[in-house]
């Protein structure tokens, strides 16, 4: 069976983010960016689902500029087979994202789509469940363990109180939560050999969808800032200030 | 026109977080409404029915709702939604997984885990681990709103006298059957929504030092938490992660012990009222948003705080 990932490119998790002067967004420019890290874990997972011979085929996928080929290659340098680009310069919102994602479902008919659980960039965690309702297929999100067997899908998902184990019928929607895996470096020979597979780029506009942004985004601002207070020298000083000064306790 | 709000419960009580979900929605200038779903929740229903400001519940009683899944809780809004202007839960684990699977379904991109009410079109929400907040307009003529419970205060548990108006289950949206949980059980107050909560880093070496903190929880009445970084290395489980991906705290008193306290950690707790680090490192980027910094080996200070809060 094929699996179908999807990776976004985001601004490097290590990226001190600065807000623009104008407070229009954040600043883009001279920035580093990379694969958004729980689209990692996505990528990794299906490896490791081709490894052990659960999956045949990885098709891995993402959306926004020409530069957005990176994140592809890298995928492919971790172990996809191909890739595909939906090229386009416009703000593509997470619903829109879902509505191409499902396009290429039916197209490519994989029986699962693995996605990280949120981009770390606008923190909307909505797009695998999103997909998963467009297609009307199960979804099992925040995934920490993920067995394939006899047709079906185990997601172990992590919720607040622990842990929820879930039966889903296949083809299925998984997004992966920080404890599914542990993504692997790509070796150097794998690196080189993902320069030459094949990867396709499709422009945005040719798939005829409605992907026009329903949120204006009409202001970004830096949150207040807190301050630095005070060093205490003893559990004896800390105790006296929470109880007297901060009155906490 | 009115708001839904999707409940979220064990069975038994509602939870917290759905009550600053139900402080949201009445933000919006209509009424709230609440939609109970599960199995045997009559109880349930009668505690949404008390919260104050709720003028209507909803109650789906089915054993198709014996747990809550996104597949089958998704129609059962959807089919509702057509006498609402916006659809409303806690940005929990349940509201997140269950309502883009709504606004998707409607055509409607979801305003995710705002953190305030501009107007009934208009909402603030943190993005970038919350180092940008963003004022977004949604175009939709439903809105599908997740709340970040902490940036509201919930509505009172009692004072509302709500008819409760039962609903019938709708088909499920796809095959998805419950197998198993694992819950974790505990004495202390919920994370989310306890006044103190005391926090260990990878600086608490092993899980079994967390023991160190559990007397002072006791003393404080507080709640245990970690970082991605405890959690990551198996030291503690899932549940007690605080942070941009794991659990949003806000309580009257956080205190860090072994936390460098990145980014992503201070997304978690950075709105707490009084934080506290305790670490040893004196250039660790916590002591930067602490109110009262101690640096100290945490070995030694555990154990005096204990003291002192026991004799105190």
């Amino acid at each position: 069976m094929k699996a179908l990932v999807a990776v976004k490119r985001v601004i490097d998790y290590n990226v001190k983010i600065r807000v623009k002067a104008d407070n229009s967004g954040v600043e883009t420019a001279n920035v580093k960016f990379s694969a958004n890290p729980f689209d990692e874990i996505a990528v990794e997972e299906a490896v490791r689902l081709k490894e052990s011979g659960s999956v045949s085929e990885i098709i891995v996928v993402t959306i926004g500029p020409a530069a957005a080929q990176d994140v592809l290659r890298s995928a492919l340098a971790i172990g996809a087979d191909r890739a595909i680009l939906i090229e386009t310069g416009e703000e593509i919102q997470p619903l829109a994202v879902a509505k191409i994602l499902k396009a290429l479902c039916e197209r490519e008919a994989p029986q699962i789509a693995i996605l990280g659980k949120q981009a770390i960039d606008d923190d909307s965690n909505q797009t695998g469940q999103a997909l998963a309702a467009l297609l009307g297929w199960p979804q099992g999100t925040f995934a920490s363990k993920l067995v394939i067997a006899n047709g079906r899908a185990e997601v172990t998902r992590e919720i607040d109180g622990g842990l929820e184990t879930l039966s889903l019928t296949l083809p299925a929607v998984v997004t992966t939560d920080l404890r599914l895996n542990e993504p692997r470096y790509a070796s150097l020979p794998n690196i080189m050999k993902a320069k030459k597979k094949p990867l396709d780029i499709i422009p945005a506009a040719t798939l005829g969808l409605d992907l026009a942004p329903r949120l204006a985004t009409l202001r970004v601002e830096a949150p207040p800032k807190r301050s630095a207070g005070i060093r205490v020298k003893t559990v004896a000083e800390l105790v006296d200030k929470l109880k007297t000064e901060a009155k906490v306790i | 026109m009115a708001a839904l709000v999707l409940a979220e419960h064990d069975g038994r009580h509602l939870k917290a977080a759905t009550r600053s979900a139900v402080a949201a929605a009445l933000r919006l200038g209509g009424e709230a409404h609440l939609l109970v779903a599960g199995q045997d929740v009559r109880g349930v229903a009668e505690d949404a029915a008390a919260v104050a400001g709720v003028t209507k519940v909803l109650l789906a009683d089915d054993p198709l709702y014996a747990h809550p899944l996104a597949e089958t809780l998704a129609p059962l809004v959807i089919g509702l939604s057509a006498d609402y202007a916006a659809i409303v839960a806690a940005a929990t684990t349940f509201g997140k997984n269950v309502l883009p699977r709504v606004a998707a379904k409607c055509d409607v991109q979801q305003i995710s885990e705002i953190v305030a009410v501009v107007s009934p079109d208009t909402f603030v929400r943190p993005i970038y681990a919350g180092n940008a907040l963003a004022t977004v307009q949604s175009k939709d003529a439903l809105k599908v709103i997740t709340v970040r419970a902490t940036a509201f205060e919930p509505a009172a548990s009692a004072g509302g006298a709500a008819p409760i108006v039962t609903t019938p289950a709708m088909p499920a949206a796809a095959d998805a059957s419950f197998l198993r949980d694992e819950l974790t059980k505990s004495e202390r107050p919920e994370l989310t929504s306890a006044r103190v909560v005391i926090s260990g880093g990878r600086g608490m070496q092993n899980g079994d030092n967390f023991k160190l903190i559990e007397p002072i929880a006791q003393s404080l009445g507080a709640a245990i938490g970690a970082s991605r970084a405890a959690v990551d290395a198996g030291f503690v489980s899932n549940d007690l992660q605080v942070g941009q991906t794991g659990k949003i705290v806000a309580p009257d008193l956080y205190i860090a012990v072994g936390i460098s306290g990145a980014i992503q950690h201070l997304a978690g707790m950075g709105e707490s009222k009084v934080i506290v680090a305790i670490n040893k490192d004196e250039s660790a980027p916590i002591f930067d948003v602490a109110d009262y910094g101690l640096v100290a080996d945490l070995f030694q200070a555990l154990p005096e705080l204990a003291a002192a809060l026991k004799s105190g």
